[in-house]
């Protein structure tokens, strides 16, 4: 059913089309020689003008094909027609691309290059332009995503260091006293538990256990200082309570209002009575100095009630914490402006302290 | 709105006229915030009232004030990331302006929640354009003149750019390109400089 002769032609493209369709292109003949390269990847690899009178180059000596392995004439790359095929250019530091190869009826394989997923790398190093990519290609897109995903990966990185920050600023308000500045009844909650579960910890690793002292302190004559002077003469005292026991404790102690005009101090690794007792004096004395607020003078005192927690016994909060309150109600009823030290039970007024070291008692 | 949009108005202001005219629009506008999230959502009503502190305390025109706006968000070095991004655009202004129409779908490409204007471009003649912009910000048409004349320079470029008003619920830019290369027009590597 020959129709006299007259043959489809065959379509040809000319290579100008073909690169201006497929800038990474390389179309080679039988013996795997460069016909024509697309002109991205020509600059890319600097591979030199295809020339008419010159022996071309030939694919195998410009780049090793990786994957799949074995692909190493063209018989076998024409075999490997529409699979993807990794090679890497032979001349060092040159990018890994990623092609697909297909047979032409002379013998001869068409291939198609692309950067795959180095693409962001190749465009850098080579300065590369959107001119240099198919206007069909997504080359320019995979950038675009790249730079916006930065971009927002940055704002997101931001936003959380904001976050974080006011988490922190957050959590420091909640355990603060915002008069005093010291820490409120949630801190200390927070530092008796840590101090108590430390102290089960070391005991289980039978390392050297440290006990701890609770101080609970109450003002003497506050009610009146209110009552005469009004609140902001109340509060001014109060601050001056929390310099006069912010210098007489350590940083590792955790100083805190927990009422009114009622403080706690808590004192890791602290169980010597003498110190206990020149402390708590020293606190005493400070807090019986009068403040000067409006041209008045305002006087309270302070009453301390005193607990030893001993390293190697197991303590209970509650249990420690009335054995605190129930040495400072002796305090009081032993006349204000003293402390009593609750040990094992029995109550030790600090007249029993080392002589010297008991301060101006009142 | 979007977090990234009320940030950027939020920066415009304040690297255009200094913290303390930021520090009034808060007041002015009654924010209970100080600081816009960019990656969080806002009330569209909060936008809306941010631009009206601003246009009353600089007693600026609110169209004048959204035009530098637009201009700001190219030309400004602290949104340099935002002028990169529109250049992925195209290769010449004509190309950018073509791609105009892809932009809410490049937003979303980057953010999935950012609504930025639909856009609409028809040639009217040879280097002729309109654009339609609708937003739910009244004046975003206004941006965009800004930003287009300010990416015009970006390209090199030289532009007639004309608010024509509204029409069916749409803001009209009128758009002549005089000039394709007027100019030298900035740099644009398609890949960053390792770490910049």
């Amino acid at each position: 059913m020959m129709d006299g002769g007259t043959l489809r032609p065959e379509p040809t493209v000319p290579p100008p089309a073909l690169d201006r369709l497929m800038p990474m292109h390389l179309w080679l003949d039988p013996g795997g020689r460069v016909l024509s390269a697309g002109s991205t990847l020509a600059k890319v690899i600097a591979l030199p003008p295809v020339v008419a009178d010159e022996v071309p180059a030939r694919l195998f000596d410009l780049f090793d094909l990786r994957r799949p392995g074995g692909v190493a004439d063209m018989e076998r790359l024409r075999a490997a027609s529409g699979h993807r095929l990794y090679l890497v250019a032979r001349a060092p530091g040159q990018p890994a691309f990623r092609a697909v190869a297909a047979g032409l009826p002379d013998g001869g394989v068409l291939m198609n290059l692309s950067f795959g997923i180095g693409i962001v790398e190749a465009v850098r190093r080579h300065g590369l332009t959107e001119a240099d990519f198919a206007p069909t290609e997504l080359a320019v897109e995979m950038l675009y995503l790249v730079e916006a995903k930065s971009a927002v990966m940055e704002e997101l990185r931001q936003l959380n260091r904001r976050l974080q920050g006011a988490k922190s600023e957050a959590e420091e308000r909640a355990l603060t006293d915002t008069l005093t500045g010291l820490r409120n009844r949630r801190a200390f909650d927070q530092a008796l538990d840590r101090v108590l579960n430390q102290m089960q910890v070391q005991a289980r690793a039978e390392a050297d256990p440290a006990g701890f002292s609770l101080m609970h302190l109450d003002l003497d004559f506050f009610k009146q200082v209110n009552d005469s002077h009004g609140h902001a003469a109340g509060d001014q005292v109060l601050v001056a309570v929390a310099q006069v026991l912010r210098r007489e404790t350590r940083a590792a102690d955790t100083v805190a209002r927990v009422g009114g005009d009622e403080f706690i101090l808590l004192m890791p690794g602290l169980t010597d009575r003498a110190r206990l007792c020149a402390i708590a004096d020293r606190i005493i004395a400070g807090v019986g100095r009068p403040v000067i607020y409006g041209g008045a003078e305002c006087r309270v005192s302070a009453s301390i009630g005193v607990t030893v927690a001993e390293a190697g016994i197991r303590h209970d909060a509650a249990r420690l914490l009335a054995d605190t309150d129930s040495a400072l109600y002796a305090a009081k009823k032993a006349g204000r402006g003293c402390a009593i030290l609750s040990g094992r039970g029995e109550m030790i007024p600090p007249t029993a302290c080392p002589p010297g070291e008991a301060g101006d008692r009142r | 709105m979007h977090g990234l949009i009320n940030r950027a108005i939020q920066n415009f202001l304040r690297d255009t006229y200094g913290g303390s005219l930021w520090v009034g629009v808060v007041r002015h506008a009654a924010l209970d915030f100080d600081t816009f999230e960019p990656m969080l959502s806002y009330d569209p009503a909060l936008t809306d009232r941010v631009i009206g502190a601003a246009t009353a305390l600089l007693s600026r025109p609110r169209e004048t004030l959204l035009e530098d706006l637009g201009t700001y968000l190219v030309s400004h070095p602290n949104v340099e990331a935002l002028r990169r991004l529109l250049r992925f655009g195209g290769i010449g202004f004509a190309d950018f302006l073509h791609s105009l129409e892809e932009l809410p779908g490049r937003g979303r490409l980057a953010v999935p929640d950012l609504d930025l204007p639909a856009l609409d471009l028809s040639e009217t003649g040879p280097d002729s354009f309109c654009l339609r912009c609708r937003s739910v910000l009244p004046g975003a048409g206004h941006v965009m003149v800004g930003l287009l004349r300010a990416m015009a320079d970006d390209y090199g470029a030289l532009v007639l750019l004309d608010h024509e008003g509204e029409e069916d619920g749409a803001e009209i830019i009128a758009i002549r390109l005089l000039a394709r290369d007027f100019a030298e027009g900035r740099r644009f590597d398609l890949a960053l400089a390792r770490g910049a």
